[in-house]
């Protein structure tokens, strides 16, 4: 039973069980993660690149080794993957190093209506800064992107970096980003894939997507807070000047210079988050471990399952109906407020969540207020989504009575 | 008493005076950015207290309610008193415990009257 992998779902059982239907949001930790990291800091701390004791030395090899681990993870090479705190910080990076270097005043970066905050306002910063351009790919109303829309925001003028989800935290359907990529290839356009949403539900292998960047966040694949990562091409990276400065990021100071390191380091000023790296480590092992085939199985009966459950209950919407999607559901429930159903549903041991999604932009674009977000993944149950749809349909009945 | 009590689902599905008033003493716009509540008060005064409150809203029920309760039990208070309330003036007037997680929805309307007031001031 994949669940009993979990010890919150342990602690939280009985009459009021945890229904946690907020994975979009981030993902519950398995044992493995946090024995991992239990164990590093029982066992084998240290800081890690600096001294030459021994216990430094086992710190060091497995923080570097989790940088392989999480390499093979999307098919990339070790020295390209970059530890950072976040998706957040992964695409900042991108923006402020890549970005801050290549893009002039009237360059334009295409995103989509899609993203999610994290992949707009670094743009927007820039924007505000050097007076880049931001545009945005259309979307069709069932959610998915307009291709034609996409090629024609990616054949303007000046067009520098497309930068696009693989899967939207608020709609859930999967964007055809290896066509995406193809398209701004075929112009010379720099490309990058924000992984956040998808990182937990199918395998990534960047050699195959053949994009330039790529970014996640560990939380949202079982592992550690605090800790994610920029996949970048070797040859981009090499050529990029360095984020922040500080230790570890360099070969050499001298009172009135430095030489920065090569990459990886280049990018990991300071100390990293060593218990990060190995928690998230471990997050990699263990899905393999579960294997993707029985995860997209177990997801694909859900998502499944929990179509057929709004197909009966008319009085709630679903925004971006579209059948190729993860099993994340924003929904639109007639008379309750997201608010009010997500405290309702909470008080039922339900966790969901209501509102924005940070993605403020794509609620505006579809003109909607908020959303009451259900996001699942392989360790739900589909008698999880009759529970939820019995508490929902109580909860619409006291507020149109 | 919860929060979906009897008062509180009625003061949400009728709302008192709501509305706007032609000219105002007072007016502010509010917004809870994070849920997307938004709420538009107007407010007349006589001898420097509150004689008069109208509202345009949408959000959830305890926004909602709280601001239609507030809209009566603010009449005849005056500004200073009303710069200087807080949830505990809420939490009495609508009659339950709010939870730190809706504390934002429950104080939605009072902050919105106290930055039109602040605004004039």
């Amino acid at each position: 039973m994949i669940r009993q992998d979990f010890p919150i779902f342990k602690k939280r059982s009985g009459s009021k069980s945890l229904v946690y239907f907020d994975n979009a949001a981030s993902l519950q930790k398995p044992q493995a993660v946090i024995s991992a990291v239990t164990s590093f800091y029982q066992n084998s701390y240290a800081n890690i690149h600096r001294a030459l004791y021994p216990l430094a030395e086992e710190a060091t090899n497995l923080y570097e080794n989790a940088r392989q681990v999480v390499a093979s993870f999307i098919s990339a090479d070790s020295e390209e993957i970059i530890f950072t705190k976040g998706a957040t910080e992964s695409i900042n990076l991108v923006a402020r190093s890549w970005g801050e270097s290549n893009l002039r005043r009237g360059d334009r970066v295409v995103i989509s209506w899609a993203e999610h905050h994290a992949n707009i306002v670094p743009w927007l910063q820039l924007k505000e800064k050097i007076g880049i351009r931001l545009e945005y790919i259309d979307l069709r109303s069932d959610g998915s992107i307009d291709m034609k829309s996409a090629l024609v925001k990616l054949s303007l003028p000046r067009v520098k970096l497309m930068s696009v989800t693989q899967v939207s935290n608020v709609l859930g359907i999967i964007n055809p980003v290896d066509k995406l990529i193809s398209l701004a290839k075929s112009k010379q356009i720099i490309t990058l894939v924000d992984a956040s949403q998808s990182i937990g539900h199918f395998p990534i292998d960047v050699k195959k997507l053949a994009c330039d960047f790529l970014v996640f966040s560990g939380h949202k694949l079982g592992g550690p807070t605090g800790i994610g990562v920029l996949y970048g091409r070797k040859n981009i990276l090499d050529k990029l000047p360095p984020f922040l400065g500080g230790g570890d990021m360099i070969e050499s100071v001298r009172y009135n210079g430095y030489t920065p390191a090569q990459v990886p380091r280049k990018f990991e000023a300071g100390t990293p988050p060593i218990s990060g790296a190995i928690g998230l480590a471990a997050a990699c092992k263990y899905i393999n471990h579960i294997g993707w085939k029985k995860i997209s199985k177990i997801e694909k009966e859900l998502t499944e399952k929990f179509f057929e459950g709004l197909v009966s209950h008319s009085y709630i919407r679903l925004l971006g109906n579209n059948k190729d999607k993860l099993p994340i559901f924003s929904l639109i429930i007639d008379n309750v407020h997201p608010h009010d159903a997500a405290d309702w549903l909470g008080q039922e041991g339900i966790a969901l969540r209501a509102g924005f999604h940070c993605a403020q932009p794509l609620h505006k674009y579809y003109n909607i207020s908020a959303t009451l977000r259900a996001s699942l993944s392989f360790y739900n149950s589909k008698s999880e989504i009759d529970y939820f749809f019995k508490k929902i349909a109580a909860l619409h009945k006291y507020f149109t009575k | 008493m919860d929060i979906w009590a009897a008062n509180i689902m009625d003061h949400y599905r009728h709302p008192r005076n709501t509305g706007q008033i032609k000219s105002p003493d007072f007016k502010a716009d509010g917004a809870n950015t994070s849920c997307g509540d938004l709420i538009s008060v107007s407010l007349s005064l006589e001898n420097e207290r509150i004689s008069k409150i109208r509202f345009i809203s949408q959000g959830c029920a305890i926004s909602q309610a709280a601001m239609s309760i507030l809209s009566d039990a603010l009449i005849g208070h005056s500004i200073n008193e009303v710069g200087a309330y807080g949830l505990d003036f809420v939490e009495k007037n609508i009659g339950i415990k709010v939870s730190d997680r809706r504390q934002n929805c429950a104080l939605l309307g009072l902050r919105t009257i106290q930055k039109a007031i602040s605004n004039k001031i």
